[in-house]
């Protein structure tokens, strides 16, 4: 032990001198503001604020003071060190965002390459036609009714009003279950639907009838022995042929836009009277062009068939005519398919060639 | 049916301006379509000419050329000559010719040529003149037409030929055909009155009906016409097979006596072949007014004529030189009873056809029963223009006024003498009358009809009306469809025009939205289309080869579905029991089209007959089955799921910049199932199966959770990819999609997440190679508990530091309290449990 060094002279330590610090201080920003990168500047702290940098050892030599020079003395070097930290801590900081922004500018990629590792698949659009279909008689408070492709003959034909010996019958070339006898059929249409409908959940009755159908045609670029077919069907009282023009005619201008209207033209079904053929405003041409392709310039394209419910139809279903009438029509997915898009080849419908379906989105 | 114009003006007048394409227009407002225009296919200027120089110059190639001047008059807009270059000779200065000038349009072979002012043999030729051939009036190409050659014997012709007149008119080459489709229930529209009846109603043009003309011209029926005895044992559906028959008698023309021009030129335009008198004077008939008729050479005929069903196993020979063996429901035409000598309202015998040595004729006019027509009709394949007409209805008063116009046909231009004895026996079925209520076309129709339109309507198709409210209607004997108030609406529906029909929306009292069953095939198909599928659909037609191919015995397959009597192809008459096997046609397609890296999917129907296969029965239009029979026709209906279909081939990811493409595998379509029942809700679960078409150790049987089969998944059988061709490790899955939406049906119950902390091990266990992952899995869970919250397998080793025939299986267990954290201890027993478990089902050990 010793006793106090009451002779010690702090104005004689030279790390203490201010003018010394006060160097130490101004070479240690500037050795912050020359470290171009971290790492430098990592050097550079170790130089000015490390164990073994100048103001460290001016701090170690406070305690050797006398106590009436410490308080002086350690806040002259305190200011000293604080200033130099924050200095480093500032270029630390500048450079910690220039590091960042080139390591983003590093990272960039072309995002022009082509993805699709595993792309999307699609969707089939005469699906989606059906679809958008339903949806346009869901929105009117319809509904999408659906049975049986293989169908008894007394569903497609008989209950439809279509009699065994009718030449109408005839013409529907339709594919018979073997033996013929057996009473089974390929539906000719969706119409079967309609009537399994009336039985099973009666009137009032409003349905969309969606589905495939089939007819024995040969496979070309204008017919395929299967096909989509939608029919509606409404039979409630007071139901009149005004609802059914103005049924399609909403139709008409949801699927081919505002403007598409409807014409309808007398006609003959065994399951309607009165029957009438609806033509749809030619939608390319809106009847303007008289050298309009898509109409042949006729104004009209032909679209399906319609009329009001026969009552034979409604008494096969035991529904009462005297008290309900209704409506029913009937018109191919396919076509109207064609229509919006100009698929111009029914093989490519039912071929599953995923180039046609590609063509496509998910909305049609 | 075909309509010459210049007919159709006989009976209707037609305005004078009016060409085949208006009168087409006009008559699709009351429901005839129109199928087509005829035309000679000539348009003018085509002009009479006179041949004023002609200097013959002969040519290089050894030909001679003619360079004429002709006075056109002022059809070439100077009066000058028209100076034209032709190659024929048959003709000289003064001459009366035809000539086409620039701006007029020929029909040759190659299409329509239009002719203009072109330079030929060193000359400018401004027109042509015309040979038949040029102008399709006939064959004849060597000369051109002389006019006054042509005309020699027609001064009334002569007349007209003038230089600058229109040849067209001249030559009948503007003439016009309109063809209209008549719908099934217009059998009358199967005549030109019937189309002029309506083109009046269209138009408001006076329509002269021919048959009342002939109706009062008509001898009464006598006692002393040929004896005709209708004798229907079996009428069909309660009706006379034959409900009249007239029959009149020719004798004496003269065999030869032509047809004339006028009748063979209308039927030639109306589509029928001109053939002798007597059978184009038939058909002439029956075009005209709608009544087919019958010409029996009388001498071949012994016996009284007798209308009745054919026996069991007779045999006639009809026109066409073919043998019928014959039906009980055939209603024939017979001598005396005896030899057949025509199927009523089909065809005739060969044996009493009229030939060149017939002189004289039975005329016959009946009406047969539509049903009993159409039936012989199909039964023998003979559609012929008599049947077609009975099909839909013939007018039943018409017979005597067609037999009429028949007879002064004949004798007019064949001679001969018709007898005094006129037949005309049985009893036509009558117009049922129809009650109407006069406001009830308004109401069923949209539109307020004033009642005095209502009765003009009626009775402008020819209605006899009685009565006020309700109105009596008797509609016109050529009008059989018309049998109840809508057909009757219809009619005032349309005369009125449809037009006029006003559009308003209904209201419904609102629906259910789409089904379950709806939504969910709109969800799967998003799902696949979102992982990389498309969306395909395929005709359901398939036979025992691809059956074959798919490894499955045809005649079983055979009992679960339906073959169709008439299938497009032989080869595929079947009706699927699964899409895959009609999706393979699709991918095939796409290979053959060089695309790879394939992955297709269809939702539809299938067959999935059980038992025998019965019948359906059929109840009679207009009635509604009694419970009894409705229950047998729906028990027919053989059950008809919706399979979900999946196919892929190919690369699954594919190669790109990015490195190496991966190749489809079973496990890529068994995760495609997986994900099929994570987007409805149901857990499914897989266990290994050998079924085919897929290779019986790469397949998965897809499952509910309590077992219930869904499908199946994985790779196809090498076998059947070797006989279909397909490319190599194709995958495939088939799914019950009816099963699937059963199973999706009702509401899940949501738990509270749990938010304490989680914990986990990872663990490593050796098990034999046959062990199922799932298995294991399932021993895991069985062992930890439910604070087991999730054993993900993440990694599978085979090889030498576990030994042949064994594997290890590296799980990441997660573990979870609901209500506070685990231990380190819990976690680690909880570890042992589970591991102890799969060591007792699997004598699995853990790998350290």
């Amino acid at each position: 032990m010793s006793g106090p060094n009451t002779s010690f002279d702090p104005v004689e330590v030279a790390a203490l001198d201010p003018a010394t610090i006060d160097q130490a201080v101004a070479d240690a920003l500037a050795a912050a503001q020359a470290a171009g990168t971290l790492d430098d500047l990592k050097t550079a702290r170790a130089a000015h604020q490390g164990d073994k940098s100048p103001l460290a050892l001016a701090n170690r030599e406070i305690g050797a003071l006398p106590p009436s020079a410490k308080a002086e003395a350690g806040k002259r070097v305190g200011q000293a060190r604080g200033q130099v930290a924050a200095a480093f801590a500032a270029r630390q900081g500048e450079l910690e965002v220039e590091r960042d922004e080139r390591i983003l500018v590093d990272e960039a990629i072309d995002v022009t390459l082509p993805g699709g590792r595993r792309p999307l698949g699609h969707r089939h659009p005469n699906e989606l036609m059906g679809q958008r279909i339903a949806d346009i008689f869901v929105g009117l408070g319809w509904e999408v009714a659906e049975g049986p492709e293989v169908e008894a003959e007394w569903f497609n034909f008989d209950a439809l009003n279509f009699d065994a010996d009718h030449p109408a019958r005839q013409m529907q070339d339709t594919f018979y279950v073997d033996p013929p006898e057996c009473g089974l059929i390929l539906r000719t249409h969706t119409s079967p639907v309609q009537a399994r409908s009336l039985i099973e959940r009666g009137v009032p009755l409003y349905i969309a009838c969606l589905g495939r159908v089939f007819r024995t045609d040969e496979l070309d670029a204008t017919h395929m022995p299967a096909f989509h077919q939608v029919e509606g069907l409404a039979v409630d009282e007071g139901i009149t042929m005004a609802h059914l023009k103005g049924t399609l005619d909403r139709l008409a201008s949801e699927l081919f836009g505002e403007g598409a209207t409807t014409r309808m033209r007398p006609s003959f079904f065994p399951f309607t009277e009165p029957s009438a053929e609806v033509d749809l405003r030619c939608f390319v041409c809106r009847g303007n062009d008289p050298a309009c392709r898509a109409c042949k310039g006729m104004g009209w394209i032909e679209w399906g068939g319609c009329g009001m419910v026969n009552h034979n139809v409604l008494r096969a279903c035991g529904v009462d005519p005297e008290r309900y009438s209704g409506f029913a029509f009937g018109m191919g997915v396919d076509r109207a398919l064609m229509f919006r898009t100009g698929v111009s080849d029914m093989r490519d419908m039912i071929e599953g060639d995923v180039r046609f379906n590609a063509q496509f989105g998910m909305e049609i | 049916m075909r309509v010459p114009v210049d007919w159709l003006r006989e009976y209707a007048a037609v305005p004078a301006g009016a060409r085949a394409a208006d009168i087409a227009a006009d008559l699709v407002r009351v429901g005839l379509e129109e199928e087509a225009i005829h035309s000679g296919g000539v348009s003018g200027p085509l002009v009479v000419g006179r041949v004023l120089t002609c200097a013959p110059e002969p040519q290089k190639n050894g030909k001679t050329i003619n360079w004429c001047s002709i006075d056109v008059g002022d059809a070439n807009g100077s009066g000058e000559p028209q100076w034209v270059v032709c190659g024929a000779h048959n003709f000289g200065v003064g001459d009366l010719v035809v000539v086409i000038l620039p701006g007029g349009v020929l029909t040759t072979p190659m299409g329509p040529l239009e002719v203009s002012a072109r330079k030929t043999y060193g000359h400018i030729s401004a027109g042509m003149i015309c040979s038949e051939r040029e102008l399709g009036l006939g064959d004849d190409h060597d000369g051109i037409i002389v006019l006054t050659r042509r005309y020699a014997d027609d001064p009334e012709m002569l007349a007209r030929l003038i230089p600058g007149a229109d040849a067209l008119t001249i030559l009948g080459l503007d003439r016009e055909t309109v063809e209209v489709n008549v719908t099934p229930d217009r059998g009358y529209c199967f005549s030109v009155r019937g189309i002029a009846r309506e083109y009046s109603h269209a138009t408001g043009v006076t329509f002269t009906d021919p048959v009342i003309e002939l109706s009062e011209g008509a001898p009464a029926a006598n006692d002393h016409g040929y004896a005709v005895r209708l004798e229907d044992s079996s009428p069909l559906r309660g009706r006379q097979g034959c409900g009249r028959y007239v029959a009149r008698i020719v004798r004496g023309i003269d065999v030869h006596a032509p047809s004339p021009s006028w009748m063979r030129q209308r039927l030639t335009e109306a589509g029928m072949r001109p053939i002798s008198l007597p059978v184009d004077v038939t058909n002439y008939v029956m075009l005209g007014l709608g009544q087919p008729l019958h010409a029996f050479d009388l001498a071949t005929l012994r016996g009284d004529i007798v209308v009745r069903r054919a026996h069991e196993g007779e045999r006639l020979t009809t026109l066409d030189a073919v043998e019928r063996v014959l039906s009980p429901e055939d209603l024939l035409i017979t001598d005396g009873g005896e030899t057949p000598i025509a199927i009523a309202g089909v065809m005739g015998g060969a044996t009493t056809e009229v030939t060149d040595g017939t002189s004289d004729v039975l005329i016959e006019a009946a009406y047969f029963d539509s049903t009993t027509v159409a039936r012989s009709a199909r039964r023998h394949k003979l559609p012929s223009e008599a049947s077609r007409r009975f099909e839909r209805g013939v007018d039943s008063q018409l017979a005597p006024a067609a037999a009429e116009l028949a007879v002064q046909l004949l004798l007019r231009y064949g001679g001969g003498s018709a007898d005094d004895g006129v037949t005309d026996v049985g009893e036509p079925p009558q117009p049922t009358q129809i009650s109407l209520d006069p406001a009830y076309p308004g109401r069923f129709v949209g539109v307020s009809y004033a009642a005095e339109d209502v009765t003009r309507i009626l009775t402008e198709i020819g209605c006899t009306l009685a009565g006020q409210d309700p109105l009596m209607v008797t509609p016109p004997t050529w009008r059989p469809d018309l049998r109840t108030a809508p057909d009757l609406v219809e009619e005032i529906a349309r005369i009125d025009g449809y037009d006029r029909i006003p559009s308003v929306l209904p209201t419904p009292p609102g629906g259910r939205g789409l089904t379950h069953a709806q939504r969910v095939r709109r969800i799967v198909a998003d799902v696949l289309a979102g992982q990389g599928l498309d969306e395909i659909w395929s005709a359901p037609f398939v036979g025992d080869v691809r059956h074959a191919a798919l490894g499955w015995d045809p005649a079983e397959v055979r009992t679960a579905t339906l073959a169709l009597a008439n299938p497009l192809s032989d080869e595929a008459p079947l009706l699927r029991v699964s899409v895959l096997s009609t999706m393979i046609d699709a991918l095939l397609r796409n290979e053959a089209r060089g695309q790879r890296d394939i992955g297709l999917f269809e939702v539809g129907q299938v067959v999935a007959r059980v038992g025998e296969q019965r019948t359906a029965p059929t109840v009679d239009v207009g009635v509604r089955p009694s419970n009894e029979v409705l229950e047998q026709i729906y028990a027919a209906v053989p059950p008809q799921p919706r399979h979900l279909g999946m196919l892929l081939a190919g690369d699954r990811e594919r190669a790109g910049w990015w490195g190496r493409g991966r190749h489809v595998d079973a496990a890529d379509v068994i995760a495609l199932a997986h994900s099929v029942g994570a987007a409805l809700g149901v857990p499914l679960s897989a266990r290994a199966s050998a079924t085919m078409p897929f290779h019986p150790g790469r397949c998965a049987e897809i499952m509910l959770a309590d077992g219930t089969t869904v499908g199946h998944a994985g790779e196809l059988h090498p076998k059947v990819i070797a006989s279909l061709g397909l490319s190599a490790r194709t995958v495939a899955a088939e799914l019950d999609l009816d099963v699937l939406t059963i199973a999706s049906e009702g509401t899940t119950a949501a738990r509270t997440l749990v938010t304490s902390p989680l914990a986990y091990q990872d663990i490593a266990l050796v098990v034999a190679d046959a062990v199922p992952a799932a298995a294991l899995e399932a021993s895991l869970r069985r062992g930890a508990g439910e604070q087991l919250e999730s054993a993900t397998l993440f990694d599978v080793y085979r090889g030498d530091q576990v030994g042949a025939g064994r594997k290890s299986l590296a799980y990441r267990l997660v573990f979870r309290a609901p209500d506070r954290t685990l231990t380190t201890d819990e976690v680690t027993r909880l570890r042992d449990q589970a591991v102890a478990a799969a060591a007792s089902d699997h004598q699995a050990v853990q790998r350290t």
